[in-house]
């Protein structure tokens, strides 16, 4: 393991201070917890917060601050945080309006976040929650724990966020959050492992030209390995999974996200959205309403990419995603 | 009556073989999981450590509600809710005078509402529930911890981060199985059992 770190389980901590020290305008570190909550007055609206392991950065502590999450609770490394600090993360949050959760669909983080909704409910404050679940490469069955949350989590903190500061109630977020949680669809690929510092070794081995096509954010296994490609290639696998769950049709409107796993450069991931867009927009004639590109939802030093679709049902949804916001990573 | 005493006794020794065992613990869970089960639970036994050391409980309900409350807030992960939720259900039960399965029993209630798992899914559930039968009948030893332990290597997973493997799930031992197996030897070792 080759990593700028002190000690393995000092990273989580100094990471975070390191973090608010840099963006002292924007965020600030509650004292004695994991909490990241913006710097903003406070003002009777509803507070968002999200959090999980942490190695997904810059989610979620990057997307705090004005118009998007009001409050970031960051776990152990790929550990969900406990229910604890996640209630200090409510607490932070709360401006009287109630608090709505983000959470991703990993057992852990599901049932550390419902007992903080317990807890917070205890302290008199309302909490309403969304399982964001858009990976398509685990089946949704009783036969699993359900589709994984991933990169899509990052628009879903975009829309909330930009609904929460325009004066929704937490019951409009709610059901918006459930609207789009239906619409929203990833799928990722590892061209490499990664390293969790406190393992000190890869989570899983690939061949040197092998890749496997629909892992996990935490390294999870996907459901195919593969000698690699060229990038239209791999594009072209993803956007036949995504066109089987979503079913398009010819000028549907939708926002796109290559998302990179923090390995893999800027320069590769714009090289793949060229080919996203040839195969959605070119031959499938979509409207590619809405664009990023870049590290949103890594997961530590793996290297690949995930290709995130959100079908637009609202145009009020486009107006969310392109509103102004000031956090470190949007 | 179950002895507080030997109860703490359990608890500090389920805590050092969680801790002298991490590794392994770790190595079950990356190969059906996110390797990440002995760190997590290690950094709950030596929380419970910090809190345990020194102390002496006149209650049993007040023991296993520290206990509890402790492993919910520092170990995180999917294990922490679950082994903190068993000892805060086992807190409950101490009320009533319960006997030693009747405690056990409550601790796997307390596993079984936050987790919503049945036997045969590949979880600990897997290890406490026939733990529950082996204490009832008497015949709890380490050869048949061992012997439930392993049953769950032919299970597949249906809950947890082990579910998205399916098939692959097969032939691996479960981690919270193996960690729940280190509770019930401490157990036996803290002498319990005998009561
Ligand atoms: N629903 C459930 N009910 C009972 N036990 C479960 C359930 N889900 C998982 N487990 C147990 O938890 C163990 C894994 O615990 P671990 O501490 O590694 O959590 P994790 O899933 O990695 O958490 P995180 O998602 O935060 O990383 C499994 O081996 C299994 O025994
Ligand atoms: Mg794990």
């Amino acid at each position: 393991m080759k990593k700028i770190i002190n000690e393995p389980d000092h990273v989580v901590d100094e990471m975070l201070n390191g973090l608010a020290f840099a963006y002292d305008s924007l965020v600030t570190r509650i004292p004695e917890t994991t909490v990241i909550a913006r710097k903003v007055e406070k003002s009777n609206k509803v507070g968002l917060v999200s959090g999980g392991g942490s190695g997904h950065e810059p989610s979620h502590a990057g997307f705090v601050g004005k118009g998007m999450l009001s409050a970031a609770v960051a776990g152990q490394v790929f550990t969900s945080p406990t229910p604890d600090q996640v209630l200090e993360g409510i607490k932070a949050a709360d401006e009287g309006a109630g608090v709505f959760l983000v959470i991703k669909n990993y057992t852990g983080d599901v049932m550390n976040f419902d007992m903080a909704k317990e807890l917070a409910e205890l302290e008199d404050i309302d909490v309403e929650f969304v399982i964001v679940d858009d990976d398509i490469a685990v089946e949704d069955s009783t036969f699993t724990a359900g589709r994984r949350g991933v990169a899509g989590t990052v628009f879903m903190h975009k829309i909330l966020g930009a609904a929460a500061d325009s004066g929704a109630s937490l019951s409009e977020i709610k059901e918006l959050a459930d609207k789009v949680n239906e619409q929203l669809f990833s799928i990722g690929l590892a061209l490499s492992p990664a390293t969790n510092p406190e393992v000190g070794k890869p989570g899983f081995e690939l061949e040197d030209q092998e890749i496997e096509f629909g892992i996990g954010i935490h390294g999870e296994p996907g459901y195919r390995r593969e000698t690699l490609q060229p990038s239209k290639e791999l594009a072209k696998e993803f956007v036949t999974q995504l066109k089987k769950e979503m079913n398009w049709s010819e000028g549907d409107r939708y926002a796109a996200l290559v998302n990179g796993m923090g390995a893999t450069p800027l320069m590769e991931q714009f090289v793949f959205m060229n080919d996203v867009k040839k195969l959605l927009v070119d031959d499938e004639k979509l409207d590619l309403a809405f664009r990023k590109v870049g590290d949103y939802m890594t997961a530590i030093d793996m290297a690949g990419v995930s290709l995130t679709l959100l079908k637009i049902e609202d145009d009020q949804w486009l107006d969310y995603l392109n509103a102004p916001v000031d956090v470190i990573g949007w | 009556m179950v002895d507080v005493k030997k109860v703490q006794s359990w608890l500090t020794l389920f805590g050092e073989k969680v801790t002298e065992n991490k590794e392994h613990l770790n190595q079950l869970d990356t190969a059906i999981g996110d390797g990440d089960h002995g760190s997590n639970l290690t950094r709950g036994a030596a929380a419970v450590k910090e809190k345990l050391d020194g102390q002496s409980y006149d209650e049993l309900t007040d023991l296993f509600k520290d206990v509890g409350m402790v492993l919910v807030s520092k170990v995180g992960g999917a294990s922490g809710p679950l082994y903190g939720s068993a000892f805060i259900s086992m807190a409950k039960e101490a009320k009533n005078d319960a006997d030693l399965s009747q405690l056990i029993t409550a601790g796997l209630d307390g596993i079984v509402k936050r987790g919503n798992a049945k036997t045969g899914e590949k979880t600990m559930v897997d290890m406490w529930s026939p733990v529950i039968d082996s204490i009832k009948d008497g015949s709890l030893s380490d050869e048949s911890i061992d012997e439930i332990l392993q049953k769950t290597k032919d299970m597949k997973a249906s809950k947890g981060r082990a579910s998205y493997l399916g098939d692959r799930s097969i032939g691996h031992i479960d981690p919270g199985a193996q960690s729940s197996a280190y509770l019930f030897q401490a157990l036996i070792e803290a002498g319990v059992i005998n009561e």
